[in-house]
């Protein structure tokens, strides 16, 4: 066995949660200065335990991560699977250096650059060559290697006549592409990478799991945050499956992501809720999808009826609204999509303030059975995206009554009715079907 | 070959931190470059901003505290007199503005990236520091103007700058670690830059404060340092009250010292905090 790149013992997070009041996220002077005088007031005046006590309760301890240990050999590839809310995020953090862990220790053995962002620290107005530098200093580069690699980090963002554009005149492909670019050009020892891949389209993410795959087998360790199963599966040998701060299972990628995904589908809930989603589009700023509701229960059924519930509140005037559910396998690949103003066009206007829901009603699903990921997402006219989430959840479609149990192959992915006519060249054979002449 | 080893330990952030300094002494380069860059990108307005700001606070403060309330000044033209105050205050305050506020600014950042947090309020510091350089070419014009012959003092020019940086850098450090905690700070910001404007000497000469007050006039560091500005750029005699300096100065130190404290403090909880 090859010596450890990565050690983790007992590494732990805690983070203080503030219940503060509604809509306000930071800790402000002012609240400092009237709170102490209140709570002294308070104090004098009645003596008494009750206001503190409403003081303690409202300051909660959480901890994010809780005695997680492992150990990642070099030139090992390991994706890291979870639930939202599960730890990813904040081990990738603590072993990138961003926030100090509260208990445990980390040893890194080899140069670590992470990327938690495509595209962190670029500048809308300078220029594509000029984001390339200042991204690869913000990275870690020096400026030696980031002109040894400037000609291929050009050629891989496909970029070249834009150099000298700045960047806000980019499309977002370009864009998503640079940025990429620079960060797939970083050599180090250990390459820590968040769900990058999220954004972008096919191809783009196609190119990256392509760079990603030939980083690992250049003997580098790949450590991999992921929502997309299927690139876990592909890019990395062994995975771990964080739950509530803990490592639940660790070992062959295959395994542990079929293990997660089973346990998914059983345990998932019919409600999902939203708040804490990445988001896209507009990132919900105007309109916020809070919740999904699979009001017709677990699991889906091929063939089968089923109805969906999308909460949502908007914060500003909205026009011409429409709303979408999208079915993926996997792989991330769309299978299915219903939009609400597909059949008659309606789009309404919804005021500010408001908080609404719409359901969907599809009467037969054709996916056939197997586990897919869906996504909400909500438009304002043709192209307006007001909120997108593009891994909203999980869902399995199981057998229903009519599905003949030949077709539980997986992979099958939609499955319609349809009528067959077979013919023959020879007269022995008579036509099956006698409509046909 | 021997691959670098990094042990991250609960509650022993700084083990590589000065080293780490050193070690991202490009990104500092980098982003002080970015600033620089994207502040005279849109040329005109940049450079002119930089040029007219100083030019039209020194004549209306020229006017109002040379012409309205017939200040004395020390054998030089006013205008030069103010003027030589001006060129540190307005880098003191917009070091230091520019210096509080990097941190939010950046705040995108520093929660996904490790590095030195340090190097941000400093490079933010570099921005100031051009518009100085600018005022400076404006200050010669002014000298040749006027007449006013550069004496070998001038050399001491540099000193003073550096102790305004240090000044800046001090104040800006706890600004800016007091911005990231509490949000509403950066309201309070531009209410202290306005009132060191009138507490500092930029537009009269520190010579009109009362003798048994002037030591306790020099407890605002730029004090000291808009004294030595005049003392090195007009040449007049008795501009820099020596007690007063050195209080200055120390003041400088403490801030200094006291503002590196505290950010390091804080800095390990910004990433969670912003």
């Amino acid at each position: 066995m090859p010596d450890p790149a990565i050690c983790v013992e007992n590494l732990g997070k805690k983070y203080r949660l503030q219940h503060r009041q509604e809509g306000r996220r930071y800790k402000t002077l002012r609240d400092a200065l009237t709170t102490v005088p209140r709570r002294l007031w308070s104090r004098l005046s009645r003596g008494s335990a009750a206001t503190d006590d409403r003081h303690a309760s409202s300051v909660e301890d959480f901890w994010a991560l809780k005695d997680v240990s492992f150990e990642i050999p070099q030139g090992e590839a390991v994706g890291i699977i979870g639930r939202n809310g599960a730890g990813k995020s904040t081990l990738l953090k603590l072993l990138s250096r961003i926030t100090e862990p509260t208990t445990g220790r980390i040893d890194l053995i080899g140069r670590v650059a992470s990327l938690l962002e495509v595209g962190t620290g670029f500048h809308p107005e300078l220029t594509g060559r000029e984001n390339i530098f200042l991204n690869g200093a913000i990275l870690g580069m020096s400026r030696t290697e980031i002109k040894a690699r400037f000609d291929e980090i050009v050629a891989f963002a496909e970029v070249e006549r834009f150099l000298d554009t700045p960047v806000k005149r980019y499309s977002s492909g370009m864009y998503m592409r640079l940025a990429f670019g620079v960060a797939a050009h970083l050599e180090p020892e250990i390459l820590i990478v968040d769900e990058v891949l999220a954004v972008g389209d096919a191809s783009f993410q196609k190119k990256c799991l392509g760079r990603m795959s030939q980083v690992s087998t250049q003997g580098r360790t790949v450590l991999f945050v992921s929502h997309n199963m299927g690139a876990v599966t592909t890019l990395c040998r062994s995975a771990i499956w964080l739950e509530g701060g803990r490592v639940v299972r660790s070992g062959p990628a295959r395994q542990i992501v079929d293990e997660y995904l089973t346990s998914n589908a059983n345990a998932a809930s019919a409600a999902t809720e939203l708040s804490d989603r990445p988001r896209y589009g507009d990132q919900g700023r105007r309109l916020r999808i809070e919740k999904v509701e699979w009001l017709s229960g677990f699991p889906l059924q091929h063939d089968e009826a089923f109805r969906l519930r999308i909460y949502f509140q908007t914060f500003d005037e909205v026009h011409a609204i429409s709303f979408g559910l999208g079915f993926s396998n996997l792989e991330g690949v769309r299978l299915l999509s219903y939009d609400t103003d597909f059949q008659d066009g309606y789009r309404p206007d919804i005021r500010k303030g408001s908080v609404c829901w719409v359901d969907i009603k599809v009467a037969e699903l054709p996916l056939a059975p197997g586990l897919y990921s869906f996504s909400v997402g909500s438009r304002s006219g043709d192209a307006f995206s007001l909120d997108y989430l593009p891994e909203t959840g999980q869902v399995e479609v199981v057998m229903g009554p009519k599905t003949p149990g030949y077709i539980a192959v997986p992979g099958a992915g939609v499955r319609l009715r349809s009528d067959w006519n077979w013919h023959s060249g020879s007269p022995q054979i008579e036509p099956v079907n006698s409509t046909l002449s | 070959m021997n691959p670098s080893r990094l042990t991250i330990e609960a509650g022993k952030g700084e083990l590589h931190y000065w080293a780490d300094l050193w070690r991202y002494r490009e990104l500092f380069y980098f982003l002080s470059w970015r600033d620089i860059l994207v502040r005279y990108k849109q040329t005109v307005i940049g450079v002119l901003w930089a040029i007219l700001r100083p030019i039209l606070t020194t004549v209306v403060f020229a006017f109002v505290f040379g012409k309205l309330a017939r200040m004395p000044s020390p054998g030089v033209p006013y205008i030069v007199l103010v003027f030589a105050g001006m060129l540190p205050w307005q880098f003191f305050s917009s070091a230091l503005t520019e210096a509080s506020n990097s941190l939010v600014t950046n705040a995108n950042m520093i929660s996904k990236i490790y590095f030195p947090r340090l190097i941000v309020p400093s490079s933010a510091i570099i921005v100031a520091f051009a518009d100085f350089l600018i005022s400076l070419v404006l200050l010669a014009g002014l000298m040749v103007i006027y007449h006013i012959f550069p004496t070998w003092r001038l050399l001491a020019l540099p000193i003073f700058t550096a102790i305004a940086f240090l000044a800046a850098f001090g104040a800006g450090l706890w600004l800016a670690a007091l911005n990231v905690e509490y949000r509403d700070f950066r309201y309070v910001l531009p209410f202290l830059v306005q009132f060191g404007l009138y507490l500092s000497p930029v537009g009269f000469s520190s010579e009109i404060v009362p003798e048994k007050w002037r030591l306790l006039y020099s407890l605002n560091p730029m004090v000291g340092v808009i004294d030595g500005f005049r003392w090195a750029i007009t040449g007049v005699e008795s501009a820099i009250y020596w007690p007063g300096f050195a209080v200055s100065m120390a003041l400088v130190v403490v801030l200094l010292l006291s503002g590196l404290w505290y950010f390091r403090r804080t800095e390990r909880a910004f990433a969670d905090v912003i």
